[in-house]
């Protein structure tokens, strides 16, 4: 692993996070409801990784219990999160002890929470907030020296420096989003995890905290990982894009090979259910159904009963991530459907189906 | 800065009506002082004395209701507040000044002690709740929940009755002389030690369910959750985000109580016989001694209204969104 810094927007197989077989479950009873399951997923230097999917199918879950931040009574039955660090080291997060952990935090790995209305805490000064990140890791630095330093951050978010004495409700909800960015980016972190950033704002304030987040990524060389249900916010700034579906991730591949050559069912239909603004009218079409109770999971594949293209063996088969049975289809992209995988629906005794031509767009 | 003057022209308002309340209440309440006194000598003073009583406590001139005001404010103002009825002829004033620190020393010791550990205790099991400390809610709120007199009874009957660790009744040992030595500091606080626990122990469940259940609200509250993010250590997520913000309901009935301490402790001082303003206030009361009760009433509520006002800047101080500056 080099720590040379590489051009932002390219891919690259140089990981900074890895997230491997993450499982969490909410309850701590007999039947505990298993939100998050076998998730797997790729951060590369540089990247930006967009996580999408419907509301309560697992994307907060997983960026929050990724980072050990999970609340009560979330608990991660199993998986690792391996950070690489910029000098080649492996950690796994999800094994550090608490001193480690607390070391780590924002330092490798920083977080732009849903609502910026209350990361914010209501009673302390902005810049006391920003410094106060900066004096937990670098105990070194002056108070002084720290509130210079969130004045720069505030100036580089596009906030006049002498807003850092502004208590946060004397802020607009985009100059408190923006204030959480220049605080996440104070300790120049590899990792960004940005969770709907932009859901309490207007489209105005959205796209210009959007654009501002590439230009920083650009500038700075983090890496981000964006959680949105925003598929269409998505296409414009990610570089690679993961949908999510009940749990589990069904669609693995860069933003224009989803947006122009979807292999799953669910995010063909996630595609059709906004308008594009250029290009030839197609025709839209909701998903039917709703998302299954994850408390009771059908067997199989937890899309089927959504889904216009299954067949006998999704009713007791469970699809996992493999490349698409499509030729000439980057070998890098992965998705969870049958469809795809005629080596399993046989292995079980089915008679495989094949792709059906609206998941083999070229 | 416009915020202080504010907050202070509503309290100068409102000690004004405060005082003025006082001067009105004893002349709308029925019955008569003199005439009190005469029922209780039970015909051992002469009926013709009832005009010389009447003369001596300056109740035969006939003034405005208006003048009286005037005079009231002008006596309150020189820190006259009268002569006892009962006691007479001791200043209203001399007895409040003996009494006072008493009750504001033991209570208000207690109170201060009753809040900061109810609000650590509270902090704790709020942050960490589910844990063995929890059960620790169910046995403060019965002690709360329990007459205090019972308490207090049962108090004196196990600590110095049968075990004779404590004495059972006054401030300091009799046969001392009132003075800054060592000694009398201590016998000030062994004798107080048990009323000071009876009502640390009656009232502390308050606080601590007031704390936890704020820190519960606050734990989950996102800007707790970036602390946490941000790495600082759980010390400084739980004293400098989540209680920092958790307490601030509790500054508002921490001055409430503090208004308590002067005039609510009647049964307290009872049980222990101890000499202070809640017991004055009662003795005022039975004998119908209005100059005393007046005086009594007064340091009542100016006592209120000062920990309102302190509490007040304190809550200010400590949360900006209570400012409304520009």
């Amino acid at each position: 692993m080099s720590a040379v810094p590489v051009a932002p927007g390219r891919l690259t197989a140089d990981p900074v996070l890895e997230i491997r077989n993450l499982s969490v479950d909410y309850g701590y009873d007999e039947n505990p409801v298993h939100v998050l399951r076998q998730a797997s997923l790729t951060l590369n230097r540089g990247e930006v990784l967009g996580l999408a999917g419907e509301s309560g199918c697992g994307k907060s879950t997983l960026a929050y219990a990724a980072t050990r931040l999970l609340p009560p009574p979330g608990l991660i039955t199993g998986g690792q999160v391996l950070f690489h660090g910029r000098d080649g080291s492996t950690a796994d997060i999800l094994s550090m002890s608490d001193a480690e952990l607390r070391a780590s935090r924002w330092q490798d790995l920083a977080i732009v929470f849903q609502g910026a209305m209350n990361s914010l805490n209501p009673v302390f000064r902005v810049g006391r907030q920003i410094a106060d990140a900066i004096r937990a890791h670098r105990p070194s630095v002056s108070q002084k020296e720290a509130l210079e330093r969130a004045a720069d951050l505030l100036d580089m978010v596009g906030i006049s420096p002498d807003r850092l004495r502004a208590y946060p409700h004397q802020l607009s909800g985009g100059m408190r989003q923006r204030v959480m960015i220049a605080m996440a980016l104070a300790l120049d972190p590899q990792v960004l995890i940005m969770d709907e950033p932009t859901t309490a704002l207007d489209v105005v304030m959205q796209r210009q905290i959007v654009e501002q987040i590439a230009e920083l990524r650009d500038r700075l060389g983090f890496s981000v990982i964006f959680i949105t249900h925003d598929v269409s916010l998505l296409i414009e700034i990610a570089d690679r894009i993961a949908i999510m579906y009940a749990g589990e991730i069904v669609e693995d591949a860069t933003a224009q090979d989803v947006y122009r050559r979807p292999r799953h069912p669910y995010s063909n239909g996630l595609l059709h259910s906004f308008p594009p603004l250029r290009g030839p009218r197609r025709e839209l079409g909701g998903i039917p159904g709703s998302p299954p109770d994850l408390a009771r999971l059908p067997s199989g594949c937890p899309f089927r009963a959504r889904c216009p293209f299954v067949f006998d063996a999704c009713a007791h088969v469970q699809p996992e991530l493999v490349a698409p049975d499509v030729p000439g289809d980057d070998p890098r992209r992965s998705v969870a459907c049958l469809r795809h995988d005629p080596d399993r629906v046989a292995a079980a005794g089915f008679t495989p189906v094949p792709v059906p031509p609206e998941l083999a767009l070229r | 800065m416009r915020f202080f003057v504010r907050r202070g022209i509503f309290y100068v308002v409102t000690a004004w009506a405060a005082v003025t309340i006082n001067f009105i209440i004893p002349r709308l309440m029925p019955g008569d002082p003199v005439k009190a006194i005469m029922a209780k000598s039970q015909g051992r003073l002469d009926s013709s004395a009832e005009a010389a009583i009447r003369t001596l406590f300056g109740l035969d001139e006939q003034k405005s209701i208006w003048q009286q005001y005037l005079d009231y404010w002008n006596l309150l103002l020189h820190g006259n507040l009268g002569v006892s009825f009962t006691y007479y002829p001791t200043p209203v004033a001399e007895m409040i000044r003996q009494t006072l620190p008493w009750t504001v020393g033991l209570v208000g010791v207690a109170t201060v002690i009753a809040f900061v550990v109810g609000t650590l205790l509270g902090t704790g099991i709020g942050w960490r709740r589910g844990t063995w400390a929890d059960s620790l809610l169910p046995i403060s709120t019965f002690f709360s929940a329990v007459p205090y007199f019972w308490l207090g009874l049962v108090v004196i009957a196990i600590f110095s009755v049968n075990l004779g660790w404590f004495p059972s009744s006054g401030a300091y040992d009799r046969s001392m002389v009132p003075a800054f030595t060592p000694e009398f500091i201590g016998s000030v606080l062994y004798y107080g030690t048990l009323p000071a626990l009876t009502i640390v122990v009656s009232s502390i469940a308050g606080w601590i369910l007031g704390m936890r259940n704020m820190m519960v609200t606050v734990s989950s509250e996102d800007y707790v959750t970036v602390a946490q993010a941000k790495g600082l250590s759980e010390r400084a997520v739980v004293f400098g985000y989540a209680a920092r913000n958790a307490i601030l309901p509790q500054i508002s009935s921490f001055a409430l109580s503090l208004g308590f301490i002067v005039g609510g402790t009647l049964i307290m001082e009872m049980v222990f016989s101890y000499p202070g303003i809640g017991f004055l206030l009662y003795n005022a009361t039975t004998n119908h001694d209005y100059t005393l009760m007046q005086g009594c009433f007064l340091v009542i509520t100016l006592s209120v209204l000062v920990a309102n006002i302190v509490a007040d800047f304190v809550y200010a101080a400590l949360d900006p969104r209570t400012r409304q500056e520009g």
